[in-house]
């Protein structure tokens, strides 16, 4: 047997650009943030061909565990198209050989930025969000090392101040991402900037969910089916941002997140803003055969975990 | 009407902190930063319903004593005992900092001189005051609007801005947010550190009047941290001097004030601009 035939070939890049090492360390990161639902473990984030707030925390953990075998989707905002989401996706799939999709239901990595899919995602599918600040502490104590001993000891009493002075200003939850959550009732998560109406798609999810900030050099993650409840007062329940009424122009959906999009005379129209969904229902009306799948919220804006949106209390 | 119907009518408390234990001691508490001894050896004893003032020129380690009392800080020794419900016969300097942190939270009161270092500047005040109880679980919202609207009423706060941010008050008014806050789990002890300083003098005598009556209504016991003498004279009972970091003296406020016995506390009563 030649030497040759032992090692692995010559090339420019490894594997999925990442260095074996680091992405070693990246799994072990990962597995440690799955065995500690909510936790943030800090990682060595690596330099990549994208600025740091780019996405770098979600490209690492994509890199990381990227095979030839798998199908990858990247939304940034959730829209497929963008410059962002085309450019990571090309990337991804250059450096891996990976195929890429814009179907949710379809791909085994999903890496976004802002957006949940509105189709329900399923076992074996890993959710990877790009997070720009990892910590939901933040908001109420600027020290991070004092941020880290409340975490430990769970004291997260504070956090409620911050919704305590939207309510006194108005009247309601207006935070309009990253609201803080509680992971399988121990430790608090900012769920990455996504828009409240996604945050309930944590709960109990079937797939898993890592969440990694390249900047902030912390990833943490859902494991599936964990409980991970928004942050409330007893007294008034969590909302999601009030979808009822808009239509989306271009395939007529109602109660699923929209884009406004304001028109030179000043009405306002709306379109899905999860475009992978948006091509899938034009595609199905078109006669093409792709399967739409069953979406958190269905068209009367029922979330799918009964019971667990509670209806607002309406005060005078 | 005679005065001594009048004394009938309002008989005075019997002089409750005579016979009672101590509920605060703490003995032989020293604390240095590097080669400065800011705190040697004080002993300090407050009876329940008493107020202590704490004077002596800056520097002298009043301050850092009352914040020692505040368990902001560890000492290099002391014992530190408070005599309540639940933490009685307990070294409050042992605990580790979730215990601490709980008596800190349950037991005391704290009002700094600098509303700074007391109150979130960008939150409303009624935030300020809810945070307290946040703190403790309460995860009402309605309670917590009443409850702060309680305390803050206490305070003499003018009500209809307690939503406003304290960086928009008044020296006088973030001090009555302050109190607000330090009374909002009712606590059996409040550390005020140089509470009226800064304030100009018909401010300053409000603010006083209020402490007055919480400590009248309330039976507070408290620790007044000043350098003004005419601060002290007017709220506490027993004063303790203070000079680099030691105690000089200790009595009635009346016997310190109108006849010191140590020379420096003769020097710093009789010291006038």
């Amino acid at each position: 047997m030649m030497l040759e035939q032992l090692t692995t070939p010559q090339s420019d890049y490894s594997y999925a650009y990442l260095d074996p090492y680091a992405k070693r360390e990246l799994r072990r990161r990962i597995l440690k943030a799955i065995a500690l639902p909510g936790y943030q473990v800090p990682y060595a984030s690596r330099e990549l061909p994208i600025a740091r707030g780019w996405g770098t925390g979600g490209l690492q953990v994509t890199l990381s565990l990227v095979g030839p075998e798998s199908i990858v989707k990247v939304i940034d905002q959730g829209a497929d198209d963008s410059v962002n989401a085309a450019n990571l996706r090309r990337f991804i799939a250059r450096m891996s050989g990976a195929q890429t999709t814009t179907d949710a239901v379809e791909a085994t990595l999903i890496q976004s930025r802002h957006r949940i899919p509105e189709e329900i995602l399923s076992e074996g599918q890993a959710l990877i969000l790009q997070v720009p600040d990892p910590e939901p502490l933040r908001a109420v104590e600027a020290e991070i090392s004092r941020a880290r001993e409340m975490h430990a000891d769970a004291d997260y009493g504070q956090m409620w101040l911050v919704l305590y002075e939207q309510l006194v200003r108005y009247k309601q939850y207006v935070q309009g991402a990253s609201y803080p959550a509680m992971v399988g009732g121990r430790y608090m998560i900012s769920p990455s900037p996504i828009p409240r109406w996604d945050n309930p798609k944590l709960h109990q999810a079937a797939h898993l969910t890592l969440l990694s900030a390249g900047r902030e050099k912390r990833l943490y993650a859902v494991p599936p089916y964990t409980d991970v409840y928004p942050l409330e007062f007893e007294d008034i329940p969590f909302q999601v941002e009030d979808q009822s009424g808009r239509v989306c122009k271009t395939t007529g959906v109602t109660n699923k997140f929209m884009n406004e999009l304001p028109q030179p005379d000043g009405t306002v129209d709306y379109d899905l803003s999860d475009s992978g969904y948006a091509l899938k229902l034009a595609a199905s009306r078109a006669g093409e055969e792709v399967t739409v799948g069953a979406t958190y919220y269905d068209d009367e804006g029922n979330f799918y975990h009964d019971g667990y949106l509670k209806p607002p209390i309406l005060s005078a | 009407m005679t005065a001594i119907s009048n004394h009938r009518s309002y008989p005075l408390d019997p002089p409750r902190f005579v016979d009672a234990p101590p509920m605060l001691r703490a003995v032989g508490v020293t604390k240095r930063y590097r080669h400065v001894n800011a705190v040697e050896s004080a002993d300090v004893e407050v009876y329940p319903g008493e107020v202590l003032g704490i004077v002596g020129e800056s520097g002298s380690g009043k301050s850092t004593l009352l914040r020692l009392l505040n368990l902001e800080e560890q000492p290099e020794t002391g014992e530190y005992t408070l005599n309540i419900p639940g933490v009685t016969g307990q070294n409050l300097f042992a605990l580790d900092r979730f215990a601490r942190r709980e008596v800190q939270i349950q037991h005391i009161g704290m009002v700094y001189q600098n509303p700074f270092l007391g109150l979130r500047m960008n939150f409303t005040s009624s935030g300020n005051v809810a945070e307290r109880l946040l703190i403790t679980g309460e995860r009402r919202y309605e309670t917590l609007r009443t409850k702060a609207r309680t305390s803050l009423l206490a305070s003499e706060f003018p009500i209809d801005r307690m939503d406003d941010p304290p960086r928009v008050l008044s020296g006088g008014m973030q001090q009555r947010v302050q109190l607000a806050k330090a009374l909002a789990l009712q606590p059996q002890l409040l550390l005020l550190d140089e509470p009226t300083t800064g304030l100009d003098v018909s401010v300053q005598a409000l603010v006083l009047d209020t402490l007055k009556r919480l400590q009248r209504e309330r039976h507070i016991t408290i620790v007044i941290v000043s350098h003004d003498l005419g601060v002290i004279r007017t709220l506490s009972d027993r004063v303790i001097v203070m000079r680099y970091g030691r105690i000089v003296e200790v009595g009635l406020a009346d016997q310190i004030l109108n006849d010191p016995q140590d020379a420096y506390t003769q020097q710093l009563v009789h010291a006038k601009l």
